[in-house]
């Protein structure tokens, strides 16, 4: 059962929310939409669901245009970041609501309230109140709720950005298990690229209301199309720059110069834009091709096992990430060493550069 | 035991000390003290121990008034609730529209009470006032200064005017603290706007529609001016409230202990109620 928009557009006002999208989902594939607050990863899905009505193009269900079909109508489920549970129901009702509007009979609502419980590790609460539970447990209750009727559609709208670490590792670890035998499309949207990683199946990245770049996962994070994919895709942010051709070298203002890579190769000379990420710029010298860069220290952050550098290379600030502790003072001048065999580059509009 | 005893912290309580001292315990001592003693003028007194609370329990005057007072509060409150929770429901949640809405309905809140009262007085009255005139015309016999029912009708209403708009706010304040989500759910849910109401908008207003119960029981088992302008508790003593009574015993007749006895079972009985009120409504909340 897949889901497909074609050229959906959404705008309010003077404001595009969404620019015209395509977009195919495959039945039973895991989607992550990944972008920042406000790049359209809510509105998209309102419009996937039809809580929305879109400003134009149109949604396609298993070939079937269901773009003025009534939410109610659509057979679709969604967790939001919020816990959103009936306050006064228990946590048996709660989940057993969409199947009690379906008009189940009582035997079968039994079985797969019980079912899901099970496997959300609720069974042991069915009797309690919402506001009797922990955050962890009121979201799987709201989760339960949409696994529970068997939807063709899944939407999870960051559902574990309320809950503490721990809770989130554990939940992160369950959820695509959970949809591993299941034929529904499933869309997730976080802010955490590390979270995409973790959960794997497909991404789109998104940013001001398009989206920019999808496919499996672990692809887009290896292969970003252009600049902005790159950035939304990348955690800390993937240090950018632009770089001038000159012959067979490449120079980032005069603070470093290293020799131009094969994707250069032919390519006339001029201004283009590299990015690298952070754990490609290490403080030791790991490999006698590194490029010194130098910059003055901004901050360190210093965690148990890593050490997360800024410091300034040019007009940009970089970042970065490497094991072990490597303190250095904020605003001495720190040189730092950069795998440039692993840097991206990328036409002056933006276009990844291909080898 | 050579622990040394600050005692600054005294300074710190003693003005909070002071001004409740001033603007509660000892007014309420004052009565406490009337209440148990009588008196022929010239500050003479005797104590009577609870004589005074004897009599005005077994008045049937009292009885009558608290009865009265028991009708009115509770029916205003059945009106009052409901109709807010309504107007509060049809009110826009965003757009332009919403202060003007919030305004229109403030303003009923910030007349003061004696003019409420006199507002309504001449609004009501039967030859040259427009509500008394307009029901006269139509056909109703309708004269609240002579007629019981028909005072009691236009207090209700004119109570009704005042005050929901209060329920209406505290219910509108309930609604738009929740989060679009809910709805959202429920729309994917399926729920009409039946079950939304029922199981996602009244539990998530529980807490003000509490508050706005026991602001509206207080108030209006407390309503002194509006009545004693609109009908000064006429015709004969049909809208006599307890307040009224109370007012009519102290400055009216100047029977300082019955009416120092009564202002204490007054207050012992509003505050008995506001518990079982609040109570009731908590119930389930601390399970």
């Amino acid at each position: 059962m897949a889901l497909e928009l074609k050229q959906i557009e959404k705008v309010v006002g003077r404001d595009v929310h969404i620019h015209p999208t395509d977009l195919v989902l495959e039945p039973g594939s895991f989607n992550i939409l990944l972008g920042t607050t406000l790049a359209g990863k809510t509105t998209l899905m309102q419009l996937m669901a039809g809580l929305d009505r879109p400003t134009g193009g149109s949604v396609h269900f298993n070939g079937a245009d269901v773009t003025g079909k009534r939410v109610q109508d659509r057979n679709v489920s969604m967790v939001y970041q919020q816990f959103i549970n009936y306050p006064n129901f228990s946590v048996f009702e709660n989940i057993a609501s969409p199947l009690r509007v379906a008009k189940l009979p009582e035997t079968e609502i039994k079985r797969r309230v019980g079912e899901i419980a099970e496997l959300l590790k609720l069974s042991a609460m069915l009797d309690r109140k919402p506001s009797e539970l922990s955050g962890g447990q009121q979201q799987r209750t709201a989760m339960a709720r949409a696994l529970v009727k068997d939807s063709d559609l899944v939407l999870l709208d960051e559902p574990l950005a309320n809950l503490d670490f721990k809770l989130r590792e554990e939940l992160r670890e369950e959820l695509p298990k959970l949809f591993g035998d299941r034929d529904c499309v499933v869309v997730y949207a976080t802010t955490e690229p590390t979270e995409a990683l973790l959960l794997g199946g497909y991404t789109a990245t998104m940013h001001e209301g398009r989206v920019t770049q999808f496919g499996p996962t672990g692809a887009i994070y290896r292969n970003p199309k252009d600049v902005i994919s790159a950035r939304v895709f990348s955690e800390p942010p993937i240090n950018t720059a632009w770089v001038v051709k000159e012959g067979d070298r490449v120079a980032l203002g005069n603070v470093a110069a290293w020799p131009a890579p094969d994707v250069l190769a032919g390519k006339p000379d001029g201004r283009y834009q590299i990015g690298l990420r952070p754990h490609h710029v290490l403080p030791l010298r790991a490999d006698a091709a590194d490029v010194p860069v130098a910059g003055e220290v901004l901050v360190t952050e210093l965690s148990g096992s890593e050490s997360v550098v800024h410091f300034k290379v040019g007009n940009e600030t970089w970042v970065s990430l490497a094991h072990g502790i490597h303190a250095f003072d904020v605003g001495e001048t720190a040189e730092l060493f950069a795998d440039m065999r692993h840097a991206f580059y990328f036409a002056p509009d933006g276009g990844l550069l291909a080898a | 035991m050579n622990k040394q005893i600050n005692q600054k912290a005294w300074l710190f309580v003693l003005p909070v000390f002071i001004l409740v001292a001033f603007n509660a315990l000892i007014p309420l001592m004052t009565v406490v003290n009337y209440s148990v003693q009588e008196t022929f003028g010239d500050n003479v007194f005797f104590w009577s121990g609870l004589l005074w609370f004897q009599e005005v329990l077994t008045s049937e005057r009292f009885q009558n008034a608290l009865i009265r007072q028991l009708i009115f509060t509770f029916s205003i409150l059945a009106i009052e609730i409901p109709l807010g929770v309504a107007i509060a429901l049809t009110m826009p949640r965003k757009g332009p529209w919403v202060p003007v809405c919030l305004v229109l309905m403030a303003l009923p809140l910030l007349i003061p009470w004696n003019v409420v009262g006199a507002m309504w007085n001449i609004f009501a009255l039967p030859d040259i006032g427009l509500l008394g005139y307009t029901l006269n015309a139509l056909g109703f016999d309708y004269n609240f200064t002579s007629q019981p029912g028909d005072a009691w009708f236009t207090l209700i209403l004119m109570d009704v005017w005042h005050w929901t708009s209060l329920v209406v706010l505290l219910a509108y304040a309930g609604l738009v603290s929740i989060p679009d989500a809910f709805y959202q759910a429920a729309k994917i849910d399926g729920a009409g706007s039946w079950a939304i109401f029922r199981h996602i908008q009244l539990p998530k207003m529980k807490r003000v529609l509490t508050i706005a119960v026991l602001l509206r029981f207080m108030d209006s088992f407390m309503i002194y001016t509006e009545v004693s302008v609109l009908t000064g508790g006429g015709p004969g003593n049909s809208t006599t409230l307890l307040s009224i009574d109370l007012v009519k015993i102290a400055l009216g007749q100047f029977d300082l202990g019955p009416a120092a006895a009564m202002s204490l079972i007054y207050f012992l009985i509003i505050l008995l109620l506001s518990w079982v009120f609040y109570t009731v409504m908590m119930r389930n909340e601390d399970q």
